[in-house]
């Protein structure tokens, strides 16, 4: 079957069988492979993306369900060169140490902060629970994830 | 996973219409617990009729003083929903406890009820509430009769869900004790007063969601924690796993009947 959708901003299309996950078709068809899969039993949180705005597991979604829709992945947050604020928070906060579910933990924490750009610690860790973390412990991501909450509503007020 | 066909319907009646035609063929709705099921392989339909692009199955609306909701509504929808919030804010709490966010931003009414998983929450809220579950053929099933039995309901191979509509009840509320991991339900329990009685429905506790009558009858008499206090909880028929005994899932079902009743007021 032949799928189109919008992925960064490009529009992109392949052939792709019925079965073909969505976070496969972006591995291994477009090649972008910041996109985790850390579990076959869609709780790890690796592979989250947002499709038309909202995020989900791309483990657990069909590329033809995405057909025709509006995906961004982790290679879709930085604009013009410059890290997005919650990847700088996370560099800077030390957000990560492996890194294998730091695509999937920034690509949610993007969704909580859009629809709550002034979350409470617990809301976060609350927003956390489908995305596992081997190595952190959390406490960083958390810290990081307050920090770019903070950033943006700065730029924003900036923006007005 | 098997290779399957894929159909995109974008109407009720082309998918119903599919599906009479081909018995091996499966509905796919937020594929929250099928997608995982056809990843290892546990299933092999001939085809996936996939219910995410068809309008009429979605939405919420307010019904005879009650909510009908379209079976391919998300939880998210629900969880977020003013018109839920004020209606029956029990109902938006409960869909806020399903799984995490993006399970919620993907998962379905229809297919968390149609599924009838043991420890889902959906059931609960379906059979606590009274509601009446809506499908393809016409039917209007009444929750007392819709859940069978383990991941068993009373739809036709080829029925579909299309909408839940719940009554609004004067009080409710559901109360959970979730499996620290998966969040699913090791005991659920909704709690209504409603204007045809008292009715309490557990979840997670045995094969499948029931109704806690010694509880219903006690909240009759009096609608107060020492009522629940006051009734034993046969542990003859709960669960017994890697979770919970089934002597603790009886005490659980009283200490989240209590915490529902707190949330009642
Ligand atoms: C990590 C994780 C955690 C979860 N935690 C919870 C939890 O805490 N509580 C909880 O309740 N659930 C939980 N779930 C399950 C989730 O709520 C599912 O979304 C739900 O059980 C199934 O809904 P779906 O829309 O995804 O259905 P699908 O997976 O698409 O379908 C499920 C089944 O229902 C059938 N079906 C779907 N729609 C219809 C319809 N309209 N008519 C007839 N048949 C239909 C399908 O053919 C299939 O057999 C969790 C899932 C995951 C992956
Ligand atoms: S890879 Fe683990 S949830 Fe998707
Ligand atoms: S940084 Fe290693 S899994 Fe999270």
């Amino acid at each position: 079957m032949r799928v189109s959708m919008t992925v960064n901003g490009k529009a992109v299309s392949g052939e792709v069988e019925p079965r073909t996950l969505l976070v496969e078709f972006l591995r291994n068809q477009l090649g972008l492979t910041g996109t985790h899969v850390g579990c076959d039993t869609s709780q790890c949180g690796c592979c989250v993306v947002h499709v038309d705005g909202v995020s989900v597991k791309s483990c657990t979604m069909l590329a033809v369900q995405a057909d025709g829709a509006s995906v961004t992945t982790i290679e879709g947050l930085a604009q013009g060169g410059k890290l997005h604020p919650l990847q700088q928070a996370f560099h800077e906060h030390h957000g990560l140490q492996c890194g294998f579910c730091t695509p999937g933990m920034i690509m949610s924490a993007a969704d909580l902060l859009q629809r709550n750009p002034d979350p409470t610690e617990h809301e976060v860790r609350e927003w956390l629970e489908g995305n596992l973390c081997r190595c952190t412990g959390y406490h960083n991501i958390v810290k990081a994830i307050l920090a770019a909450a903070q950033t943006m509503r700065g730029m924003a007020k900036a923006a007005e | 996973m098997y290779a399957f066909d894929y159909h995109r319907p974008t109407s009720l009646a082309e998918a119903a219409q599919l599906l009479a035609g081909n018995p091996e063929a499966k509905l796919l709705a937020g594929g929250q617990t099928y997608i995982p099921t056809l990843k290892q392989r546990l299933a092999k339909p001939s085809a996936v009729i996939d219910l995410g692009r068809i309008a009429e199955l979605r939405g919420i609306t307010e019904e005879a003083g009650g909510l009908t909701i379209g079976a391919m509504t998300r939880h998210a929808e629900v969880a977020g929903s003013p018109l839920v919030k004020r209606v029956i804010p029990a109902l938006a709490a409960l869909a806020e406890g399903i799984g995490d966010p993006q399970v919620r931003n993907r998962g379905t009414l229809g297919g968390s009820i149609a599924n009838n998983d043991p420890a889902a929450d959906y059931p609960a809220a379906v059979l606590g509430l009274g509601a009446t579950v809506r499908t393809s053929k016409g039917r209007a099933i009444a929750a007392d009769d819709f859940f069978t039995g383990m991941f068993e309901t009373a739809l036709e191979p080829d029925e579909i869900v299309t909408a839940v509509h719940f009554p609004k009840p004067e009080k409710a509320a559901y109360a959970k004790f979730p499996n620290p991991a998966s969040r699913y339900a090791i005991v659920g329990v909704f709690l209504a007063k409603t204007a045809g009685g008292v009715r309490v429905a557990v979840t997670g506790a045995a094969p499948c969601v029931f109704r806690a009558t010694a509880l219903e009858q006690a909240l009759a008499q009096s609608w107060s924690a020492a009522s629940i206090d006051g009734v034993t909880i046969d542990a003859s028929n709960l669960n017994s796993d890697i979770h919970a005994q089934a002597d603790y899932r009886a005490h659980l079902i009283k200490v989240m009947a209590k915490r529902a009743l707190a949330a009642a007021g």
